[in-house]
């Protein structure tokens, strides 16, 4: 009673049942989910971890040339569960990557990009993009040696733009080379501008999501037109939000609250189990997630034998490095990104997910995967003649994959849809 | 589906091999970090014959004592020489520029050598010493070619040479490198000497990350609820769930 009263007095002054019910308790998921629906979510979790550990670590953090490494092992050994943060901070980085990109791929597979959903597939991929930035400034801030070079590495980049290439490196690092002035202003954008933008883009990606309405395994809509769907097909056993009925008939749905909850925490049980073997048992992910050269403090006159980024950006570093042109490999690498951004236009297709669609599209798919995942390999690498061949065979599949699709999903072979979810 | 999961599950072997610059003279250490005898010894000899010229800047005097099971006032006594309190850390008092000169580099902080480098290459540098006449301090190493540093440790070990052997190689008799052997004139036996790097790389191994077996003990913990709590999160969901199917 009291309870209800205390709700009422907060719904008389802000609508929180009716967003409650809108977007969580009344929301209509396609009741077909399969796993590779709950990667979203995890995204979320792995962005709240970092926002939480990264608070804790930036009471301890040291943003100068002098302090920062120093800082690092403070809270490595002298701050109470520092390693914990530390650890919980540095691996969630590389884990957000795992995530997104299973959610994209997700998005891929069952062409959750396309009519009308391409809006939410463009806050995603800005979402991805500002990701990138926020981890390659977060990198530099432990200020050892690979952070160091690997900034140096990237920012140069920006030095291949004609003309205004050495103003705007310039500009980037606030001094002529990457110094305590850079790294303190990586840590302002770090803690607070991308973080920032971070969230925002995450509820608008969440808006768009909702206006649309989910996509789902089978590609087909869930919301049908009023008077299309026969008496004994509709259910009344689920109350949906006015909103998303206007003309339209729901079938096939779930509110998200319970039932994708219960579902989702499930996976965050599981998704947490592989995390926490690694932040406990191989903080170090093999070098791939704390690189060994890390471990020595940041030094100007001492350049490693070997610079490779961190593996997350590796697949786009080889497309960088497969070019013999600096700027030819700048422009190849955004255009790398910029093709996936632009997907939806891509795909001519009328059938959204694979189930449905043709061999070569699902050969394509899988093309793309491998090339993929092989630049990513190769990024790592030391550069080989025999290695940047392979790179330069792998860019020419990667964006062929969009090229093909280009042509052959205008007029595709593909399967009947069913009529109602299959599942 | 199926199969394109098999396949990528397939490439991500392709991914996992490690970076190093090991080279073939790497051998592998056998320590362990739970061994507090043995963390105690490469503690002694740490202080004894590293710290003159390498920090452990990152580490405090402490720190150490309470997880290697020194008591403190012991610890004091024994293992600081340089008088200073055992909240600090363990430095020395040598001027990095004058070691610059001495050394061509000032020689390097050793709190986070073993997670740089890796224990087993901590352990065979230190193995790896021979003499070398054309060397400043007339010796070499073979897992650090040319290295700056005297052989700190030659009380211990003696002068280690390289031996070779003539092997018939494609029918031709060829010199064959075959490792390296002390001169005798060190206080300890191979067998001593080889235990007592091993000593030494299990502390900088510890130092390199002093909360490792928390970490790990806290681990087991962590994943055993974690798997608690899936079977009861798993059985909500199919609760829920019954309603749907």
């Amino acid at each position: 009673m009291m309870f209800q009263k205390i709700v009422d007095w907060i719904d008389a002054r802000i609508p929180m049942t009716e967003t409650w019910n809108k977007h969580l308790a009344q929301y209509p998921a396609p009741k077909n989910f399969n796993g590779w629906y709950v990667f979203g979510a995890l995204a979320i979790l792995v962005l709240v971890n970092q926002i939480l550990t990264g608070i804790w670590l930036t009471m301890n953090y040291e943003p100068s040339g002098d302090g920062a490494f120093r800082s690092i092992e403070y809270i490595m050994r002298d701050v109470d569960y520092g390693w914990l943060l530390r650890y919980l901070h540095s691996t969630g980085a590389s884990a957000f990557f795992v995530v997104v990109y299973l959610h994209m791929f997700r998005g891929m597979m069952y062409g959750s990009y396309q009519k009308p959903r391409e809006l939410l597939w463009l806050f995603g991929m800005l979402i991805y993009l500002v990701l990138m930035a926020e981890a390659f400034m977060g990198y530099l801030l432990p200020w050892g040696q690979m952070s160091y070079w690997g900034a140096q590495v990237i920012i140069s980049l920006f030095g291949a733009i004609p003309y205004f290439g050495d103003d705007i490196t310039l500009w980037i690092r606030g001094d002529y080379v990457v110094s305590g002035a850079t790294l303190n202003r990586f840590f302002a954008l770090h803690v607070i501008a991308l973080p920032l933008v971070l969230v925002i883009l995450v509820f608008l990606h969440i808006i768009a999501l909702h206006e649309v309405g989910s996509n789902n395994p089978d590609g087909i809509e869930i919301k049908r037109k009023e008077g299309t769907v026969p008496k004994e097909a509709q259910t009344t056993q689920f109350t949906f939000h006015p909103y998303y009925k206007k003309g339209k008939t729901i079938i096939d749905a779930i509110p998200f609250y319970p039932y994708y909850i219960v579902k989702d925490i499930v996976a965050v049980a599981i998704f947490f189990i592989f995390f926490c073997y690694i932040v406990f048992f191989m903080p170090e992910g093999g070098g791939y997630f704390l690189e060994k050269p890390n471990f020595e403090a940041a030094n100007p006159l001492k350049t490693p034998e070997h610079i490779a980024p961190v593996w997350y950006f590796t697949p786009f570093y080889a497309i960088l490095r497969a070019v013999p042109d600096k700027l030819a490999g700048v422009l190849l690498m955004f255009a790398a990104i910029a093709v996936l951004a632009l997907l939806p236009w891509f795909d001519r297709g009328k059938v959204r997910s694979i189930r449905y669609r043709s061999v070569l599209h699902k050969l394509n798919l899988v093309q793309f995967v491998i090339s993929f995942v092989i630049l990513g390999y190769l990024g790592v690498q030391a550069p080989t003649p025999m290695f940047t061949l392979m790179s330069q065979i792998f860019t020419l599949t990667y964006f062929g994959f969009f090229f093909a699709l280009f042509v052959y999903s205008k007029n595709e072979d593909t399967k009947p849809l069913p009529e109602r979810l299959t599942r | 589906m199926k199969k394109l999961l098999l396949l990528l599950v397939a490439l991500v072997p392709g991914f996992a091999f490690a970076a190093g610059g090991n080279n073939e003279h790497v051998v592998h250490a056998d320590i362990d970090l739970t061994d507090k005898a043995s963390l105690q010894r490469g503690a002694q000899l740490f202080m004894n014959y590293c710290l003159g010229c390498h920090q452990m800047q990152y580490q405090r005097y402490e720190r150490t004592f309470n997880d290697l099971d020194i008591p403190v006032e012991i610890g004091k006594d024994n293992l600081i020489f340089s008088g200073e309190k055992v909240g600090n850390h363990i430095t020395n008092g040598m001027d990095s520029k004058q070691a610059s000169k001495w050394f061509g580099a000032p020689p390097p902080d050793l709190t986070l050598e073993a997670r740089l480098r890796g224990p087993d290459w901590v352990y065979s540098y230190l193995i790896s010493f021979y003499k070398d006449p054309s060397r400043p301090f007339g010796v070499n190493n073979l897992v650090f070619p040319n290295v700056g540093m005297p052989h700190v440790l030659e009380e211990l070990q003696g002068l280690p040479t390289k031996k070779f052997e003539t092997a018939l190689v494609d029918g031709e008799n060829k010199e064959r490198f075959i490792g390296l052997e002390s001169d005798g004139t060190g206080r300890m036996s191979p067998d001593e000497y080889n235990q007592a790097a091993l000593d030494l790389t299990n502390f900088l191994t510890y130092v390199g990350e002093p909360m490792r077996l928390e970490r790990e003990a806290l681990g087991y913990k962590v994943i055993v609820f974690l798997l608690v709590f899936l079977v009861f999160s798993y059985l909500l969901k199919k609760e829920y769930w019954r309603d749907v199917h």
